[in-house]
């Protein structure tokens, strides 16, 4: 028993207390990487505009896993299950009952947010490393679920389904990918500023205190099974939305695109982007996206070895990723402002 | 008058400049990603994930395209052969491919690998009209020239190779019980309908099991157990090559001897029936259209010779067992012989034409008979097989090359 809750207590350690202030940029800051994000687009070639648009999407599935994780302290190596059922959503909704991609959205944000919270209820019950092994399972059992013959009839079993990307509307002079990638744009700033107020809430309150302590958080009154599985609803949810903009942006969908290696690649993004830091989503994104190019850019063969000694190189070097970066540049920029 | 003449002089001259400027253009046509100097052509295979074995295709692809290039080219350009890693995931495939055709610029994607990446990619690369030329799968779809004109497959589908061995058997065996071994994909289950259509209305009589597995199970001879209770007298084997391995030596272990058929996919005699045991093996049929390089019986063909010759020369020290070679070795010289069909008119769309006229063209690693045709109806290059039988420690081919056409639905 001893050992079990070792292990339980450090499950706990490695989440490290953030606080709430520092989850965020300043209002500054924040508007100069708006505008950066904002006017980009215009410059550059519409392959680089798809990527943009998948480095927003993977941003807000990392956003998702950088609330469970860093905020209420719960692990996940699931959330590529959440994925998977957030794409699959809106893939069966627009190719088999030709609904509007953009109503696909909250369906599958409300169908995911059901699956989270009820997989949450069992995984109360687990915490630490155990609670990771048990969303592994979940996401090594979706692709299976996903070519399951009686589902075969909607999900195209493991051909997958073809989806039509969406034209501008309004006839507005834009190609089909700038204007996926301002409909993208908005859905993360809305789900940005939506988890910012949720940390600051009283919800997020809970969920730190949770994270922080557990007994202690239930002696202060919280109720620590609902918010725990709350937050896993929360995630699910916004991971689902980040899937249903993958299959559109991507027009596709099969069961072999939300294997592990997708869970572990969010997972990654978090931890590089820095645990309990929103705006670090993006950078982790970033990594997850570009850092495989560049390995198999810099060596065809040995890309993988190549991908871990990067890797290596940031955890060893900046081991709190890209927050310790900017907390860094902060400091130096401050010292010059008084000097 | 005299200035009547100088303009009737001056207008003809135009007239004769325009001409030969015309025929000029007429000789010499580009789209993106060609020149005066290069074809650049790109590439996706899976280097790394769960496929990384097929990698070797691309490799292989590569050092054929460098090999050209150390010969002077194809008609005096050097083929650029840009190839990118997509772990065998669908949504890297689209971004890879993007980026060959968005930010590379490349005249056509050729020889992707894989179903579902090809599937991710096929509506882009149409609408955008790039080839997708020459696709690394066997799924039946691809030969669709009229809803994607711009997408070719290469080899045999698994469809029309199955259909042959259903034809086989309703010749040679009318009466056969047959239990089929299927892996639960889209790989198995285009054998299984192969067979059944091939097998038309006698297939609910003569099939008396279809049996499933999982690719992630460790062993299948639970599975044989249960065929095997059954008692079927022939057993198709539509698996990858290590299942097929364990399913030949299993039957043999239970002393159970049906007559086996045995997909093209795992035929290698290295990595399937060496495993497997050669005694274990003896009799089991297959079907073929490649030459096998383990295969001792092509140690004198010329084909060969050149094949081994490359490979010492451009990739020293690969494993030679490693059928991918023969893979990639094929495949490249058939877009090769493409490239130069096409002479001057290195455009998209002559490109795809000149793919679908190909004419009884047998590239070196291509089984004896077996010949590529291709027509603007007709986007199957590869559709003759020969059966084939185990004996001793290789395959004995025997009876004709059979036609396994297979009209895309």
């Amino acid at each position: 028993m001893s050992a079990a809750e070792e292990v339980v207590a450090e499950g706990h350690e490695a989440v490290e207390a953030v606080p709430k202030r520092a989850m965020t940029l300043g209002t500054g800051t924040s508007l100069v990487v708006l505008a950066a994000l904002l006017i980009a687009p215009v410059f550059v070639k519409n392959f680089i505009i798809f990527q943009m648009t998948m480095l927003l999407i993977y941003g807000l599935a990392v956003l998702a896993l950088n609330i469970l994780t860093g905020g209420s302290g719960q692990f996940s190596l699931g959330q590529s299950a959440f994925y998977a059922v957030g794409a699959y959503t809106t893939a069966v909704l627009m190719e088999q009952f030709n609904v509007n991609y953009a109503l696909t959205l909250p369906i599958s944000g409300v169908v995911c947010f059901a699956f989270g919270f009820l997989f949450g209820q069992p995984a109360l019950r687990l915490s630490g490393v155990y609670l990771a092994l048990a969303t592994f399972a979940l996401a090594t059992a979706m692709p299976q679920l996903l070519k399951l013959n009686f589902l075969e009839h909607w999900t195209g079993g493991v051909q997958g389904l073809v989806v039509t990307k969406p034209d501008a509307p309004f006839g507005l002079p834009m190609s089909q990918d700038m204007w996926l990638y301002y409909f993208t744009l908005v859905v993360t700033l809305a789900i940005y500023i939506f988890s910012v107020n949720l940390l600051r809430s009283r919800s997020g309150r809970a969920f730190m205190a949770i994270r922080d302590n557990e007994i202690a958080a239930s002696a202060m009154g919280v109720d620590v099974a609902l918010y725990k599985t709350l937050a896993f609803g929360v995630s699910a949810a916004i991971t689902g939305i980040a899937g249903s903009l993958g299959a559109i942006a991507v027009q596709f969908v099969a069961p072999d695109s939300y294997t592990i290696t997708l869970a572990i690649s969010l997972f990654l993004g978090m931890v590089v982007g820095g645990v309990g830091w929103l705006p670090g989503s993006i950078v982790g994104a970033a990594f997850i996206i570009f850092v495989p190019n560049i390995a198999e850019g810099i060596s065809k063969g040995l890309s993988g070895a190549v991908f871990g000694v990067l890797l290596f190189l940031v955890i060893y070097l900046v081991p709190h990723g890209a927050r310790q970066v900017a907390i860094l540049g902060q400091q130096i920029a401050g010292k010059l402002r008084k000097s | 008058m005299l200035f009547e003449r100088t303009l009737r002089t001056a207008a003809l001259a135009t007239a004769v400049a325009t001409l030969a400027c015309s025929s000029a253009l007429a000789q010499k046509k580009y789209d993106t990603g060609a020149s005066d100097t290069e074809i650049k052509i790109g590439n996706i295979m899976p280097y790394s994930g769960p496929a990384s074995a097929y990698g070797i295709i691309g490799k292989t692809e590569e050092a054929y395209f460098k090999m050209i290039n150390d010969k002077g080219g194809i008609n005096g350009r050097k083929v650029n052969f840009i190839t990118y890693d997509d772990a065998y995931s669908p949504p890297k495939a689209v971004e890879q491919v993007r980026k060959l055709v968005e930010s590379d610029e490349v005249l056509a994607v050729y020889n992707p690998l894989g179903t579902p990446s090809n599937t991710a990619i096929q509506k882009y690369l149409n609408a955008k009209k790039i080839p997708q030329l020459f696709v690394a799968t066997g799924a039946t779809k691809w030969n669709d020239p009229k809803n994607f004109p711009w997408t070719m497959g290469w080899q045999p589908s698994y469809q029309s190779e199955a259909q042959i061995y259903a034809k086989w058997l309703m010749k040679e065996k009318p009466n056969a019980k047959i239990a089929i071994l299927y892996q639960n994909d889209d790989f198995g289950k285009d054998y299984l309908k192969g067979t059944k259509d091939g097998l038309g209305a006698k297939a609910s009589s003569m099939i008396i099991m279809e049996e499933s597995y999982e690719i992630s199970e460790p062993s299948i001879d639970g599975h044989i157990v249960k065929i095997k209770a059954a008692n079927p007298d022939v057993l198709l084997i539509y698996t990858t090559p290590k299942f097929a391995a364990q399913t030949i030596k299993k039957t043999a272990e239970l002393n159970w001897k049906p007559l086996q058929i045995l997909t093209n996919v795992s035929i290698s005699v290295g990595s399937v029936m060496k495993p497997a045991g050669f005694e274990a093996s003896q009799n089991v049929l297959s079907a073929a259209y490649a030459k096998d390089s383990t295969d001792p019986q092509w140690n004198n063909d010329p084909g060969m010779k050149k094949w081994n010759e490359f490979v010492d020369k451009y990739l020293p020290g690969a494993d030679k067992t490693d059928t991918g070679m023969v893979y990639g070795y094929g495949a490249a010289s058939t877009l090769a012989k493409v490239l130069e069909m096409c002479g001057d008119d290195l455009t998209r769309a002559n490109l795809m034409k000149q793919a679908a006229s190909l004419k009884d063209f047998v590239p070196d690693t291509l089984l004896p008979g077996v010949k590529i045709n291709t027509s603007a109806t007709d986007f199957a290059p590869i559709a003759q097989l020969q059966m084939q039988r185990f004996k001793g420690e290789k395959w004995e081919l025997f009876g004709e090359i059979i036609s396994g056409d297979v009209a895309s639905e």
